[in-house]
């Protein structure tokens, strides 16, 4: 198979760099003072829930919405520049794919929009099916394929022009188990040749799997960046998470978390302890104050954890 | 339960502007226009032009002419000015050339000798009118053919008197020479009271029966057609259906806004202005070829005469297609999303077809809905269209046509970019 060419940045320009980049549509603040910048070779993530302002960022990058003020450099380039946009590959969140054209016809349209030809072209449009798995549907039309089968379609027709920095907005949603697995391995094939990538999901899962680093993003700010144990320690230190469900959630119940320093949430609490022995006192105190425990476990702090820790709020709210 | 599915689907209704309209407004609009054509209000009736070459100048063709006048008709004797200089009375060439031109339907010739014989029954010796007309018109030379012989009648009765003194002299016996004295005295005075204009009310009175003038009518127009109204419907119909066709194929700029392929399209290298340039040229490729297939089909089964004219075609199919994919992409770049789109060139497309010509000839309108036409694509194409095939013009008299369609389309391909703006950001 011919691999995807791998690319590195040109003198010390950096593949992407966002500096303090702002959108609004009319009251909502969709993106608020974003700054960001994507090394060469790696993964980040734009880790969020829903209406955090993920797409917009991206959408921003790849020049489909003007920002109000910051700008977005690609190696250098303004964002809505030719060369800005032959360097970046974009797979957006929807299917953007022509339902009635064929695997094959979709990628060449796509590769000829890019400016690909002949030879360039057939070239790209193998690569892309060979790395898709679809090598072998090539010659069926996009309406008869599974909701997974359109998803790797959509990232191929993002790389078909071998972009220097890929964006990838929430490429599983929507998708089973087994195809977000065949979708990971995709995207690990392509880290495995050191593409430049930024990567948006609301599952932390995917995050921590394929991201170098890791931005989570609420309410159009970035809230916390930094590796997946640089988020967690910088949130929680070396403490751990205590999960506790009680057999009820009275008022009394949760003013009783909150003055021993937990969170509620949903009918269960949260509290972080340094030691494991820390728990046979929560447990003691919870019998002498009368509330009845049903479940208690202790964990490592997550991303979900990072997320609940600096905004209160689940990350799939 | 009935209650709530009928409130339900009302509310449903209410909220789709669409189908509101087409519910709506588009009978009341299709009522109007043809209430205004068939049954309209008598003021916009249509006057019947008809050209007149009086080439005997004598009292009873003067007489004719001028009862024509006196009739529901637009009687041209001469072109229309020039920059503002006076044209030279029709003759009987350029009255030909006038019909074939579809300056006007008729043309009346009435020839020298006329008054020697202008009326006569039962086959007796009369001077015959030439009757030129376009065989595409039914209605105007038909009428024509009446209101000559009621003119005859009406118009010139000294000639009538004359004629039916000739006839009792012939065949009652002969008349006396005293007879003859009072009968000739009697038309002397007819001709001065007709001069004096005080015998109209009673002229107009006189039995309107038999057909006392000869008319020769000779189709200029379409003498040579298999089927006079097929390509006249070729045209009306193809452009139709090419407006449907084109709003149709640009709609698939909406689908692509709605899936997201837009964006994706516009990440790349192609500009918001060459992709409308490519879906124009999608659109006109597809509208041309469906024309082709309309007169194909045409020459082959209903025997058009295709092949003769396939220059002409060819400048009229590509200046109608450019002009109906611009229209096309105008209405969806007027539109959010295919449902909007939908009803909306539904609408718009059949009161352009309905006005401009499409559903019946433009001729038959009132003046008022005839000038109102131009304002449509149809009306411009389906008259380049006519004189390609119906009046086997040359192809420079295509000019006018072509440039209002070419105009049309840079207009309205103008709008569309402009519109569609708001896909290019957000």
């Amino acid at each position: 198979m011919t691999s995807a060419p791998v690319v590195t940045a040109p003198g010390s320009l950096l593949p992407l760099r966002i500096e303090a980049l702002v959108k609004r549509f009319g009251e909502l603040i969709a993106v608020n003072g974003v700054t960001l910048e994507l090394n060469s070779g790696e993964c980040l993530g734009l880790l969020g829930p829903n209406g955090a302002g993920k797409s917009t960022l991206i959408r921003s990058i790849v020049g489909r919405v003007i920002p109000d003020t910051g700008k977005v450099l690609v190696f250098g380039a303004a964002a809505d520049s030719a060369n800005a946009r032959a360097a970046l590959g974009w797979v957006p969140q929807d299917l953007a794919l022509y339902p009635r054209l064929t695997c094959r016809e979709n990628l060449e349209a796509f590769g000829q929009y890019h400016g690909l030809q002949r030879a360039e072209l057939k070239t790209a449009v193998a690569w892309c099916l060979e790395w898709a798995g679809l090598a072998d549907r090539a010659k069926d039309t996009v309406a008869s394929f599974s909701g997974g089968m359109k998803r790797r379609l959509n990232m191929a027709a993002g790389l078909i022009h071998h972009p220097k920095v890929i964006l990838m907005d929430e490429p599983t949603v929507g998708v089973d188990p087994q195809s977000r697995n065949r979708i990971f391995e995709m995207i690990e094939k392509l880290r495995e040749q050191g593409i430049s990538m930024i990567y948006t999901t609301h599952y932390m899962e995917e995050a921590e799997r394929l991201c170098d680093r890791i931005a989570i993003i609420d309410h159009g700010r970035v809230i916390a960046l930094g590796t997946k144990d640089e988020l967690v320690h910088n949130a929680f230190a070396s403490r751990s998470e205590v999960i506790a469900r009680f057999g009820n959630s009275g008022e009394r119940v949760v003013a009783w978390v909150k003055q021993r320093g937990g969170a509620f949430d949903d009918g269960t609490a949260r509290f972080t302890i340094e030691h494991v022995t820390e728990i046979a006192a929560l447990l003691e105190a919870a019998a002498a104050a009368g509330h009845e425990l049903v479940d208690v476990s202790l964990r490592k702090p997550n991303l979900e954890s990072v997320f609940l820790h600096w905004t209160g709020r689940e990350l799939r709210d | 339960m009935i209650f709530a599915i009928v409130r339900t689907a009302l509310t449903a209704l209410r909220r789709d502007r669409g189908a509101l309209a087409l519910s709506f407004i588009l009978p009341i609009a299709f009522f109007t226009i043809f209430a205004v054509i068939f049954g309209g209000r008598r003021d916009t009736t249509p006057r019947i032009s008809v050209i007149v070459v009086d080439e005997d100048h004598s009292r009873a063709s003067q007489q004719l002419v001028k009862g024509l006048s006196d009739e529901s008709l637009s009687v041209k004797t001469r072109p229309a000015p020039k920059r503002g200089v006076a044209q030279p009375e029709y003759t009987a060439a350029t009255a030909e050339a006038a019909v074939k031109a579809g300056d006007a339907p008729v043309a009346v010739i009435i020839p020298q000798g006329f008054g020697e014989h202008p009326i006569a029954f039962g086959g007796g010796q009369r001077s015959t009118i030439q009757l030129l007309k376009d065989r595409s018109d039914m209605v105007a030379p038909q009428m024509i053919i009446g209101l000559l012989q009621k003119v005859a009648m009406t118009a010139m009765p000294e000639a009538m008197a004359a004629q039916g003194t000739q006839y009792m002299d012939q065949y009652a016996g002969g008349l006396t020479p005293e007879q003859r004295k009072r009968i000739e005295g009697s038309l002397e005075e007819l001709r001065k009271q007709q001069s004096s204009g005080n015998d109209r009310a009673e002229t107009r009175r006189s039995s309107e029966t038999g057909m006392p003038v000869a008319i020769a009518a000779r189709d200029v127009v379409g003498e040579n057609k298999n089927n006079p109204m097929v390509s006249f419907y070729a045209a009306a119909i193809g452009v139709m259906f090419l407006l449907f066709t084109a709003s149709g194929a640009s709609g698939s700029l909406l689908d692509e806004a709605e899936s997201g392929t837009l964006d994706r399209v516009l990440s790349s290298r192609v500009t918001m202005g060459t992709l409308l340039a490519g879906k124009l040229c999608y659109c006109c490729l597809l509208a041309f070829s469906q024309l082709v297939l309309m007169f194909v089909w045409a020459w082959l089964v209903f025997k058009l005469d295709f092949i003769p004219h396939l220059a002409g075609f060819a400048v009229m199919g590509l200046s109608t297609a450019f002009a109906v994919a611009a229209f096309g992409m105008l209405l969806a770049s007027m539109c959010r999303t295919r449902g909007q789109l939908g009803p909306l060139s539904t609408l718009v497309i059949l009161i352009m077809s309905s006005v401009g010509g499409s559903m019946f000839p433009r001729f038959l309108m009132p003046e008022a809905m005839q000038k109102a036409g131009l304002l449509t694509i149809n009306a411009w194409a389906i008259d380049g269209f006519t004189k390609v095939f119906w009046r086997d013009e040359p192809i420079s008299h295509l000019w006018q046509q072509v440039l209002v369609l070419l105009l049309i389309g840079i207009a309205l391909f103008a709008i569309a970019r402009r519109l569609a703006r708001r896909w290019e950001y957000s």
